[in-house]
Order: C-alpha cells, then sequence, then structure tokens
C-alpha cells in the first residue's frame, strides 16, 4: 500500500509539521513499508469483535467538584519563550 | 549489596548518606563518560539531599522504606526544577515546576536523586541510540547498544552508577534494555504505577517501573511508587499488595506457562538454550512446566504499530513551542515518523481499517492471555529475540523497535505485568535475558517466581568490565 | 415576501457552573482574573498532565439532557478532537464523539416541537485576546478546560421569532436547573446558529454557520441578514458556500471566517487516559430526583394552587430564592387561616419585597399587612412608643429590672396596645430589653 506524495503532504499538513522535498520522498518510502507491515491484520478474523481501549477495566472513575491549587502566573509563564504582561504570546492569528 | 544491607549500614552508621552517594556521584565520573547514561547529574542536589538525610536522628524505616538510596530516574519523569527532556531536542531547557507522582513517592521514601537518564527521544525505541543527544553505550560492551528506550536507567544500573533506576514500558522499554544489559526489569500491571508527570507515550499501555540488580529492590521499590492517585483515571484504586510477603515462597506447585510461538525460528540459539535451562530449574524444584499457545507474535506488533503511533501523534500534538519547549520543527526523524503513521490510521477514510480493526486484534490478544492464565499461574519465554546489537544497528530501520521487542508487546498490550532478569550470557559475553510474565495486577507472582530462581539459578555471576 | 423558507439549527456551548475545572480541579471562575493563574499541569497541557473528570459536570450534562426528553447513553465515553491551535494546549480537545451523554430529544417551543439531536460535554479552550500594542496574540488559559456544555438542536426552526423563543427558554432552563448563568456578555452561553435557506421545504447541501453572536438581539439580527444574503445569492440560481462566518456587531452584517470545504479532519479516536462512564436505570433516575422542578410547571402551579398571575409568577420563578421564600411564607400562613384569596396579595409583597426573605419575623409581618392591618411601624417610632409605655408603667419596669421574665410580656402587650399591633414583636422586644439594661 503505497502512500502518494500528495498524501504525504496532507498528512504532515493535518500533523503541523514542515517537511522539506527530500523528507516526504523519504517518509513516503518508510510509512509504505510500515503500511505494508500491518496489512497482516487482515489475515485476523475479527467478525463480531468488539474494538477495545481501555485495558484496565474501569469505569467511572470520576472526581468530586472541588478545587484545588492552582500554579501561579510565575510557574505556569516558567518555561516559555515569549511571554508578556502575564500572557503567553504568539505570532498574530487572524 | 541490595537496599535491605544498604539500610543495614546507615543504621550502625558505617556509612552516612552523604559518603554513599559520593562514592556514586564519583563512580559516574569515571565510568560515564564512556557509558553516557546521563543526560544531567544533579550533584548539588543529591548531596543537599543525603545532608538532609544524615541529619535524621532515628530513622523510620516504615515510613522511609528508601531512606538513602541513590536512584537514577529516566528523563521523561518530571522532576520539580530539574531539567525533564525526555532526551528529545523540543524539551532540552524544559524545567517542569512539578514532580511526577513516581518521583514525589520516591522523594517521600527517603531516595536520593542522583539524575536523569537517557532514552530513545520521546520513548520511540529500543536502542537509546535514536536519543536526541548521544547514544548510551552497554556496558558489558562499550560498541554495544543498551537496549531502549529506558536503556541509561538500565545502563547506569548495570555499570553501578546508582543503586537502582527508573524506568517506563509502553512495549518492552524496561524488559529489553533489562535483558541486554543483565538486570532486573520490572514492568507493573498497566494502571498499577501512576503515569502522571510521564511524558506521554502510548496512554494506553505506559508503565513506569523499577530497574534493578535484584529481585528484592524491585520488590522495595515497586511497593513504594505503586498505588492509586487522584491524577491519574487509569492507575487502579487497587490496594497495593505487601511483595515483600511470599517473597521467598518459592514456585513448588506453580503451573508455568512456555509460550511455544514465543522461541522464534530466526531467534539466537544460545538464548533458546540459556531459556530452557532456567525452565529446567523451575521444573527441578517442583513447578509444573505446561506447553502452551498463544497468537503469533506477528499480530501484536502490527496491532501495537497502530495503536501506540496513533495515540504518540495525539499526544505530541501538545508540543507547539507556546507554553515550554522548542517547535515542531525541533522533532527528530523517528518522532516524525511516528507522528505521521499516527495522524494517517486516524485520519478520514482510514479510521476503520488501520485503527479500529487493530482495537479488534487486541481485544482478542487480550482474551487469548486470559485463557491461558486459566491454565497457568506465569508465562516463561526469552525477554528479546537476539542479545545487545553493535550501535548504529537502528539506521534504515522503521520498524527496529517493533521488531525487537517482538515477544513483549502483546503483554504490553494487554496491560499485563512481566519482568526480566539475567539468565545467562552469551558466547561473547552478552547477557540473556529471561522474562517471566503473569495476570492482570499479579506482579507478586512475577517476582515470586523471579526470586525463587535469583537464588537458585547457577550462573556465574559476572560484572562489566569498566 | 420570502419564497425561501429559513431553515435553521442551533450548536450552544454553555460554560457550566462547576467549582472546578471538567478535567482538573483548578478554579473554574475565570472572570476578572489576573491571567494564567488558574492552571495546573493538565489544563496547561504540560508534558505528564493527565486529565480526571468531574463528576458534578457529568450529573449536569444529564439532567440538562432529561429535561429535554432525551434519552441517557448508559455507556458514554470521551473522545480526542485533534486540530492545532494556540489556544488548545494539548493539540486535542477532549470532547464526545459518538456517544454523547444525552441524545434525541426534544422541546417544545410555542407549539412547535424542536428536536435535541444531542447534548454533552467537552472543555473549553485558553482565551485568546489581540495584543494592541504589538504584532501578536496574548493567550490566557485560565478558561482553559473549564467544563462545557453542547446542545445541538435538529434544523427544525423556522423562524428569526420561533429561534430567540427557543433560546430564551433554554436559557431559563439552564438557569433554572443551575447549570449556568447563561450570561451571553461573559460567553457563558454561545449561540452559533447554521442558518440555510430551500425552496421546496427540504433541508439543502449547505448550511451557513454564524459564530461570536453573543446575545439573542444580534442572533436575530445575523439571521435576517444571512435570509437576505443566501436569498440574492440563490436568485441569482447560485448556491451559498458552505461556510463559518463571524458576526460584526458594528455593521451588524455576517462576514466569511474560513470555507468549511476542506473541513477539518478531526481524526476523532476514544480517549485512553478516561475510562468510560456507566450509567443504571438507578442512577439516572437518582438524577432524575435532584433536579428541581422545571420552570413551566411552577408556572402552572403557582397560578392554579395559588392564584398567582403571569406577571408576578414570572418574577418569582426567575429569582429561585425569592419563589421558595414565597411558597414558604405561603405555608405557614395557611395555618395561620389565611385564604387562598389572599395569595396574591402574598405574592405582591413578596415580588416588591416589603417584606425582606432575611427578616427573622418575615411570615408575622406579612400576616400583619395581608390581614389588613396595614403598615406596620417603623424602628424610630416602635423606640418612640416604647419611651412612653416604660413612662406610663414604672413598675412594670421596675419588675423588669429586677429580673422578672413576664415584665416583659406585659409591656409588649401595652405597646401592641397603642399601636394596634402595628409592630414588630422581635424588635419591640429587643428595644424593651436595652432599655432595661441601659
Amino acid at each position: 500500500m503505497k502512500l502518494t506524495k500528495e498524501e504525504v503532504k496532507h498528512i504532515a499538513k493535518l500533523a503541523e509539521l514542515d517537511l522539506t522535498d527530500k523528507e516526504i520522498d523519504k517518509y513516503q518510502q518508510e510509512l509504505s513499508e510500515i503500511l505494508e507491515y500491518v496489512k497482516i491484520l487482515d489475515e485476523v478474523d475479527t467478525k463480531n469483535v468488539k474494538p477495545i481501549s481501555q485495558v484496565t477495566g474501569f469505569s467511572n472513575i470520576v472526581r468530586a467538584d472541588e478545587v484545588g491549587k492552582s500554579f501561579t502566573n510565575k510557574e505556569a509563564l516558567k518555561n516559555a519563550k515569549r511571554t508578556k504582561d502575564g500572557y503567553f504570546e504568539v505570532e498574530q492569528v487572524i | 549489596m541490595n537496599i535491605f544491607d544498604l539500610q543495614d549500614k546507615y543504621k550502625e552508621r558505617e556509612f552516612s548518606v552523604v559518603e554513599i552517594v559520593s562514592d556514586y556521584l564519583k563512580r559516574i565520573k569515571e565510568v560515564d563518560n564512556r557509558i553516557k547514561a546521563f543526560v544531567t547529574v544533579d550533584e548539588l542536589g543529591a548531596i543537599e539531599r543525603a545532608k538532609e538525610l544524615d541529619k535524621v536522628d532515628r530513622i523510620d524505616f516504615d515510613k522511609m522504606p528508601l531512606y538513602g538510596v541513590p536512584i537514577a530516574i529516566k528523563d521523561n519523569f518530571s522532576t520539580k526544577d530539574l531539567k525533564t527532556t525526555a532526551s528529545a531536542k523540543i524539551l532540552e531547557d524544559y524545567r517542569p515546576v512539578f514532580d511526577s507522582t513516581v518521583v514525589e513517592r520516591l522523594k517521600k521514601a527517603g531516595a536520593v536523586i542522583l539524575g536523569k537518564t537517557n532514552m530513545d527521544a520521546w520513548a520511540h525505541g529500543s536502542s537509546t541510540e535514536t536519543s536526541d543527544f548521544f547514544t548510551t553505550r552497554n556496558p558489558w560492551d562499550l560498541s554495544r547498544l543498551p537496549g531502549g528506550s529506558s536503556g541509561g536507567s538500565a545502563a547506569a544500573v548495570a555499570a553501578k552508577m546508582c543503586m537502582a533506576s527508573i524506568g517506563s514500558e509502553t512495549a518492552g522499554s524496561i524488559r529489553q534494555p533489562a535483558s541486554w544489559c543483565g538486570v532486573v526489569g520490572t514492568k507493573p500491571t498497566y494502571g498499577r504505577v501512576s503515569r502522571y508527570g510521564v511524558v506521554a507515550m502510548a496512554s494506553s499501555t505506559d508503565s513506569p517501573g523499577p530497574i534493578t540488580n535484584n529481585i528484592i529492590d524491585s520488590t522495595l521499590i515497586l511497593r513504594v511508587i505503586a498505588g492509586k492517585d487522584n491524577h491519574d483515571s487509569t492507575c487502579s484504586a487497587l490496594e497495593v499488595e505487601d511483595y515483600m510477603k511470599g517473597l521467598e515462597d518459592g514456585v513448588e506447585g506453580m503451573k508455568i506457562g512456555v509460550i511455544k510461538e514465543y522461541f522464534l525460528e530466526d531467534m539466537n540459539e544460545e538464548i533458546k538454550e540459556k531459556v530452557k535451562k532456567a525452565i529446567e530449574v523451575f521444573e527441578k524444584a517442583g513447578a509444573q512446566i505446561v506447553e502452551v499457545e498463544l497468537m503469533d507474535p506477528k499480530y501484536a506488533v502490527a496491532v501495537y504499530t497502530i495503536v501506540q503511533r496513533s495515540e504518540v501523534s495525539s499526544n505530541l500534538a501538545r508540543y507547539d513551542g507556546v507554553r515550554y519547549g522548542k517547535g515542531r520543527k525541533y522533532f527528530g526523524s523517528e518522532a516524525k515518523r511516528r507522528i505521521m503513521i499516527g495522524t494517517h490510521v486516524l485520519s478520514s477514510g482510514y479510521y476503520d481499517q488501520y485503527y479500529l480493526k487493530a482495537q479488534k486484534v487486541r481485544r482478542l490478544i487480550i482474551d487469548d492471555f486470559r485463557r491461558v492464565f486459566e491454565k497457568v499461574d506465569l508465562l516463561l519465554a526469552p525477554t528479546t529475540p537476539c542479545c545487545a546489537l553493535k550501535v548504529g544497528s537502528t539506521a534504515d530501520q522503521p520498524m527496529f523497535g517493533e521488531m525487537m521487542d517482538i515477544l513483549v508487546e502483546a503483554s504490553s498490550l494487554a496491560g499485563l505485568p512481566g519482568i526480566s532478569m539475567n539468565c545467562g550470557f552469551s558466547k561473547e559475553g552478552l547477557p540473556i535475558g529471561l522474562q517471566i510474565m503473569a495476570d492482570q495486577f499479579e506482579e507478586d507472582k512475577c517476582l515470586q517466581a523471579g526470586k525463587f530462581y535469583e537464588n537458585e539459578r547457577n550462573i556465574v555471576s559476572l560484572e562489566p568490565d569498566l | 415576501m420570502n419564497k425561501y423558507k429559513v431553515i435553521i439549527g442551533f450548536e450552544i456551548h454553555i460554560e457550566l457552573s462547576t467549582r472546578s475545572k471538567m478535567f482538573c480541579s483548578c478554579d473554574a471562575w475565570h472572570f476578572q482574573v489576573k491571567p494564567n493563574t488558574k492552571t495546573c499541569p493538565t489544563c496547561l497541557g504540560l508534558p505528564g498532565g493527565l486529565p480526571v473528570a468531574n463528576e458534578e459536570a457529568i450529573k449536569m450534562c444529564v439532567k440538562m439532557g432529561l429535561a429535554l426528553g432525551c434519552s441517557i447513553n448508559k455507556f458514554s465515553k470521551f473522545d480526542r478532537k485533534n486540530y492545532f491551535y494556540p489556544d488548545l494546549a494539548k493539540g486535542y480537545q477532549i470532547s464526545q464523539y459518538d456517544l454523547p451523554f444525552c441524545y434525541q430529544g426534544e422541546m417544545e417551543v410555542d407549539g412547535k416541537k424542536i428536536g435535541i439531536t444531542r447534548v454533552h460535554l467537552e472543555e473549553d479552550t485558553a482565551k485568546m485576546i489581540h495584543d494592541r500594542d504589538g504584532s501578536g496574540s496574548l493567550v490566557d488559559f485560565n478558561r482553559s478546560g473549564v467544563a462545557l456544555m453542547e446542545v445541538v438542536t435538529e434544523p427544525d426552526i423556522d423562524g428569526t421569532s420561533l429561534a430567540t423563543t427557543f433560546l430564551k427558554k433554554l436559557q431559563n432552563m439552564v438557569r433554572y436547573l443551575g447549570l449556568s448563568d447563561c450570561d451571553m456578555e461573559k460567553g457563558r452561553m454561545r449561540c452559533e446558529p447554521n442558518i440555510s435557506l430551500s425552496c421546496d421545504g427540504k433541508l439543502p447541501d449547505y448550511k451557513v454557520e454564524i459564530k461570536n453572536v453573543n446575545s439573542f438581539r444580534y442572533v436575530k439580527k445575523a439571521i435576517e441578514y444571512e435570509i437576505e444574503r443566501q436569498s440574492k445569492i440563490l436568485e441569482k440560481g447560485e448556491v451559498p458556500a458552505q461556510e463559518t462566518r463571524g458576526f460584526d456587531e458594528k455593521k451588524q452584517v455576517t462576514f466569511s471566517q474560513r470555507l468549511k470545504e476542506e473541513a477539518n479532519d478531526y481524526r476523532y479516536f476514544p480517549e485512553p487516559d478516561i475510562p468510560p462512564i456507566e450509567f443504571s436505570d438507578k442512577e439516572i433516575e437518582e438524577i432524575r430526583k435532584e433536579m428541581e422542578e422545571l420552570p413551566d410547571k411552577r408556572m402552572e402551579r403557582y397560578k392554579k394552587d395559588y392564584g398567582v398571575d403571569e406577571a408576578n409568577g414570572l418574577i418569582l420563578i426567575e429569582n429561585r430564592e425569592l419563589g421558595e421564600f414565597f411558597e414558604r411564607v405561603v405555608r405557614e400562613l395557611v395555618i395561620r387561616g389565611v385564604g387562598k384569596e389572599d395569595f396574591m396579595k402574598v405574592a405582591k409583597i413578596v415580588v416588591n419585597r416589603k417584606v425582606g426573605k432575611d427578616d427573622p419575623e418575615a411570615v408575622d409581618n406579612i400576616e400583619k399587612i395581608v390581614k389588613g392591618l396595614g403598615e406596620l411601624i417603623d424602628e424610630d417610632e416602635s423606640v418612640r412608643v416604647v419611651d412612653e409605655v416604660f413612662l406610663e408603667n414604672e413598675k412594670a419596669v421596675n419588675d423588669l429590672k429586677r429580673g422578672k421574665e413576664n415584665a416583659v410580656m406585659f409591656l409588649m402587650g401595652q405597646v401592641m396596645k397603642k399601636t394596634k399591633g402595628k409592630v414588630k414583636p422581635g424588635e419591640v422586644i429587643l428595644i424593651i430589653r436595652e432599655k432595661a439594661n441601659g
């Protein structure tokens, strides 16, 4: 199952990754290889099998509506490269 | 010397914590430039903590079961004010403002954190070669890899740069490096140990656990870090067993399954031989050995490839450089690869044939184990298909990790516990790992069997020559 | 005038009034608070942050669903909605995809049945503001992770007046259930109309979503503008673009924001960090019992049982505490022999706040007014009367000073005689004692 260059570009866009042309070629090859491998799952009969996403078997894990501690402004901003007046600063988003 | 021995020495004032910690720091200075297990060594912090601990008049080992134990922590565990990078360039300068739950519990129990260990960037790998910083070397052969992704943690223990370390396993990342480095790696049941504060890899299988020189140390550490955490919805509220109780009960009468499919055709013959020898030890002691059949592990590899990468693609979406870290262009190629596969298999038009299908097969894998564990208490198998590979082996192998972890992926997907421990050496002097797996929340059985084997195994006690 | 039939559906986001956020215990109140002071690893999206669901928010969502006649999914879960934006801390929003808590309900408005497709929970994003002094945007994560309830309706609304009536009724319901104050100006209730025009009554292929309309008046204006705009396009024989448009309050027009053609692929998948939520019939019943009586029903009851008129009834309903006070007073007065014919009087007294609900003598005072004893005298006058009574009854005052308790009642009686009972007993007793103690 070979991916087209367009598909690779589309995936990169969805994932917010900037790829060079060289990278697009490289990943086109590698991703296709991996997708080829996982095709073996088609050999497994999963008719009437329900998918599972939680292996713990838990349900209804909730917390009471109580207020706990929060970070101070200083702590929250500590690792940010761009801050201003207590806010995080980003490029202008229209 | 295990943790109890060390603490006896503290009790008798034979050594101070500062002395012990200083010794380890000295050892790190001596050998780590060759092994490169550490990303950060917190010399000041460790000595300061040691001094604090030395001031304690009457040590209460019940309240501080890890009093004075020097520990190294894999660099994907948040440590307050101490750089936490997950060996990724994006987090090169990241200093968390909070401790992960595991670290909080270790600190409370009196452990001394020596530093943070190297790993495959974002835990994406089974070699530690894909760290964004540098490659850690296997202490048994510096031209070889320690395994991964907890390679730094395993190497640090093997090279005696710390008494014990903490690693994390998504599928093999504790057991595989433990196997390649000849140490004990304990992967608890998924949900036994809190993931709060650990840089997320695959949310539905990530399991923090200890890497140690012996079973007792693993047991003691597990007891401290395991248990309910209100910050983690997937962390079990089940009471933590007293793993020490029954540790020496032996294996007589236990039913032990040996997995036919896990003795792979193209597997290193020496591994098969040593593991079979280990199984004989169990048999001689009165355990009933039963051959069992499980689904071909290649299916687990495919399921894991899809599920893990899906979760990874989502878990790495928070790294946009706004609140911390660098921008997304600093992702390494392995990370990019995983993000893209994950994004693709979740995307519109592909979700059903990949993600949904994988989660259905996952249920079959879980049912498969359930069926087997109705007949046996434990499963024994080799941990890895080969011994430590040479540095450079991962190049151009987009599925390297998955293939290395073929014998541990199924149990990881099912959330089951397992330990890996040394059962011999190859002709080249490389460690060979035996893995012991159990049913959900039955890690006590793994440890019990592990202790038995540790006592009875007749293997030459070696130490890496550094 | 218009040969086109307007088809409207709504997507309404309501910020729930829980104390803490949806998936962490940070304080959920984010108005007039210093930026980035209510965050934690979870809502700030730090490495290692994990979500834990707020039980109260889930109950609130179920209550909303039950009030809207929805079915409750016995097995429900959260899902990740993946997309990138600076105000989305984790790069995904925890929401609900295919198994929302509530589905398939309906609300009757002005005799018309409006279908409710679903009600589900999700988390709010951070607040972004344009930096006036600089070139960038500023982000405040105090709002990130606040519990958001989304109500989606079927496209059953066919006009602006029905639209606003529907919204008002929903707003009332939410307020009444105590789920949110629905303050639209603060963005606690965000209404997004989906508007399309049909010439044959059938649902057309396109729909236009309008965002950022923060009052009912603007909703009306936006719909009216859209009807005109879309009509013009259809007249030309073209089809309006499927898109999201914003609303300009000043110009009162809608404007294009982004084309919905290349719809974002959200790659929904079940949230692995949160185990599923399962409800038993018993639990749903218990939640239903916890629910307050809905506004409609209460109005019915006020009219029927108390003879209250619509105007006063509305006030008693909108202010729940006032309504409850009213009912408490009536119950008490019934015991004192006040008849149903006087309940309207009571309602008026309560509504006009002639006697406050915090007045410890409220019932007595209202009783007096209702029984035609007219206005009660105020405190200053009471003091004057007590002074008079003291002067006229020296012996009793001395008895009181010496500790004889019945002296109080005697003096009280004298005050009552003088004022023909138009006093507040409790107040008078206090005055008497104070004076006696000097």
